[in-house]
């Protein structure tokens, strides 16, 4: 007599479960569709310029010369390579330890302040559009530059120092995650034994938070790498790779930005910028890798 | 009490984000020197133009391209939207290279272009555009306002922008260093440099300094010491000292007269015949009131003040 009646109770619910499970299927499909779109058509154009066009890979990756125009037309990519990494990398540079010194501000030393005043600062930093960061690299830091060291303002100098102050709260905010989490009995049973404070912090709670702090550094790597305008603004933009950190030179976002407007579809120079396109993407590709394989890591 | 307050609050946004929204179209169109313009242009959607019934014109159009010529379309198409309340014109610069590409592919209503058609594209693509040339704009080379130099030949100036003069001692001037301030190669007021200033096209040089509009050329070039780029004559103004060319000093009147010949037509291009909005702005354009009042304000010439006519290869007729 019960069964008849439970039976009829279930089938409600399994209307509802499977409406639920399809649309969240569409949802993941719609999502993993567009991915894989994505990195189709820029793979497709970046390829053609090596396999419909004739240019050598080789040469594309290790070639100075990038002359789209000229005659002959040279496609050779490494001085916006160079640019690049190197703006990403010093921007890294500058902007890793003072988000770790204001991360560990916030967490250890001030943590009420940290918490009401500095972070929704910091936050307010990730929310400036980048052009405004490069309308005043422009206006501010070039002159500055100028002025103050040898050379033209421009350049990776003042590409990294715009390109910094953009992935500090990157940095700054995973780093504060990070060492938040810790469990508190580590930082107690540091004080038990007899350490200062600033002892606790750069004996125990860096070295154990590193690998997220990594992660956050990468991270903030990863963003630099892939920023057009406000670098762009501030880089000087000559296809060269240059002599000291305060002479005009190139991104592979900025050169893309320069010269996307000026090209037709299918032709050779649209598809050699597609094809820095693609090793933008696939350097994003290996950043989030990195990322993966640190977290995988920290969680040991 | 909390969800009215968030209601109206949502209310008050949404209606002023409307109205901001229909104030953009109208009024603050084209900013100068934005290279993220060129990616707008192809996302903003452009409705073609709508036929109405009545007499008044109602619609939108997009113009991008020179940035030598946005100067001029900027304000012309600031009058013809207070005289035609329907219509929405919006002017965005991004290089005469971007303008055709974009008129021919159909993301632009008008393109302008500060080249012909047929020195960019394909000539079967090139045919398919209708030329307005609406004025002439004459181009100066220009230096920062500390240079010492006044003039400059049709061979210094080569090897300025090739590289093989690096100093401004070489040229006549003080000892200090070149600092190159170029277009990249899409840009009209480059490739009308290079034809007529040059003779020759130039390389990007090590060391040179590449931006994307003529607004922050002029910017570079005052601040920098030592610095030479190129501008139209609608962009000179005290920040920038402007040069002379074989001893000719850019004028108006030697470029109407062929002394000057660092010039260029200003062309607007529509896909084939323009449509009666396209038509209306263009004919404006071409009115007396502009050329003889707009045109000549912000720098430009009149067409119709030209003594001598210049077709594509160069030939020069009366």
């Amino acid at each position: 007599m019960t069964q008849p009646l439970e039976r009829q109770k279930a089938k409600p619910h399994l209307a509802e479960e499977w409406v639920g499970k399809v649309y969240t299927l569409l949802c993941i499909a719609f999502l993993i569709l567009t991915i894989f779109s994505i990195v189709y058509f820029v793979a497709s154009k970046g390829l053609s310029t090596f396999f419909v066009n004739g240019v050598n890979a080789i040469d594309l990756l290790t070639g100075l010369k990038w002359a789209p125009d000229g005659e002959p037309a040279l496609f050779g990519a490494l001085p916006f390579i160079f640019g690049s990494f190197s703006t990403s990398l010093l921007a890294a540079a500058i902007a890793a330890p003072l988000g770790f010194c204001a991360a560990v501000f916030m967490v250890e030393i001030a943590p009420g302040f940290g918490r009401r005043y500095l972070q929704p600062v910091i936050e307010l930093l990730a929310g400036i559009p980048s052009v405004v960061y490069g309308f005043v690299g422009l206006s501010v830091i070039v002159p500055f530059f100028r002025d103050v060291f040898p050379g033209q303002g421009v350049g990776i100098g003042a590409g990294a120092l715009v390109l910094s102050i953009m992935i500090l709260p990157t940095i700054t905010t995973i780093a504060t995650d990070a060492l938040g989490a810790l469990p508190k009995g580590l930082k107690e049973g540091s004080y038990a034994l007899g350490a200062t404070r600033w002892q606790t912090i750069y004996r125990i709670v860096l070295p154990t938070t590193l690998p997220a702090l990594l992660t956050g550094v990468v991270l903030g790597i990863a963003r630099a790498f892939g920023e057009a305008l406000a670098v762009q603004m501030v880089i000087g933009n000559a296809p060269h790779i240059p002599r000291s950190l305060f002479e005009s030179a190139s991104t592979l976002t900025s050169a893309i930005t320069l010269s996307m407007g000026n090209t037709a579809m299918n032709t050779v120079a649209n598809n050699a910028l597609w094809s820095l396109a693609m090793i933008l993407m696939i350097m994003t590709f290996i950043f989030v890798f990195i990322v993966r394989w640190l977290e995988r890591r920290s969680k040991l | 009490m909390k969800k009215t307050v968030m209601m109206l609050l949502a209310l008050t946004l949404t209606f002023a984000l409307a109205a901001c929204g229909q104030n953009n179209n109208n009024g603050n169109a084209g900013s100068s020197g934005n290279a993220a313009s060129s990616g707008n242009a192809s996302e903003s959607p452009s409705a073609p133009a709508s036929e109405s019934p009545a007499a008044e014109l109602t619609g939108s159009l997009l113009a991008t391209g020179s940035s030598a010529l946005q100067p001029l379309v900027d304000q012309v198409s600031k009058k013809f939207m207070e005289t035609n309340k329907g219509v929405s014109i919006q002017v965005q610069a991004g290089g005469s290279g971007t303008g055709l590409t974009q008129v021919s592919e159909g993301q632009s209503d008008i393109g302008n272009s500060d080249v012909f058609a047929e020195e960019k594209l394909d000539a079967d693509k090139a045919a398919e555009l209708v030329d307005h040339q609406v004025a002439v704009v004459g181009m100066a080379a220009v230096v920062n306002p500390e240079v010492t130099v006044e003039d400059l030949t049709q061979q210094q100036l080569v090897d300025i922008f090739t590289g093989k003069v690096t100093n401004w001692k070489d040229v006549g001037g003080a000892d200090q260093k070149i600092q190159i301030v170029n277009r990249p190669a899409s840009s009209g007021t480059r490739a009308t440099f290079e034809k007529y200033a040059l003779g020759q096209k130039s390389e990007d040089l090590q060391g040179s300094i590449q931006e994307d509009s003529s607004g922050t050329v002029r910017k570079l070039v005052g601040e920098t010491p030592g610095a030479i780029g190129y501008l139209a004559l609608s962009y000179l103004d005290d920040t920038v000292k402007t040069l002379k060319y074989e001893g000719v000093e850019a004028t108006v009147d030697n470029i109407a007269n062929g002394t000057y010949p660092v010039w260029a037509y200003e062309h607007m291009y529509t896909k084939g015949e323009p449509s009666e909005i396209e038509k209306a702005f263009l004919d404006y354009m071409l009115s007396d009131e502009v050329q003889n009042g707009d045109v000549v304000e912000l720098g430009y010439i009149p067409a119709s003040k030209m003594q001598i006519k210049r077709d594509v290869d160069g030939n020069i007729t009366q």
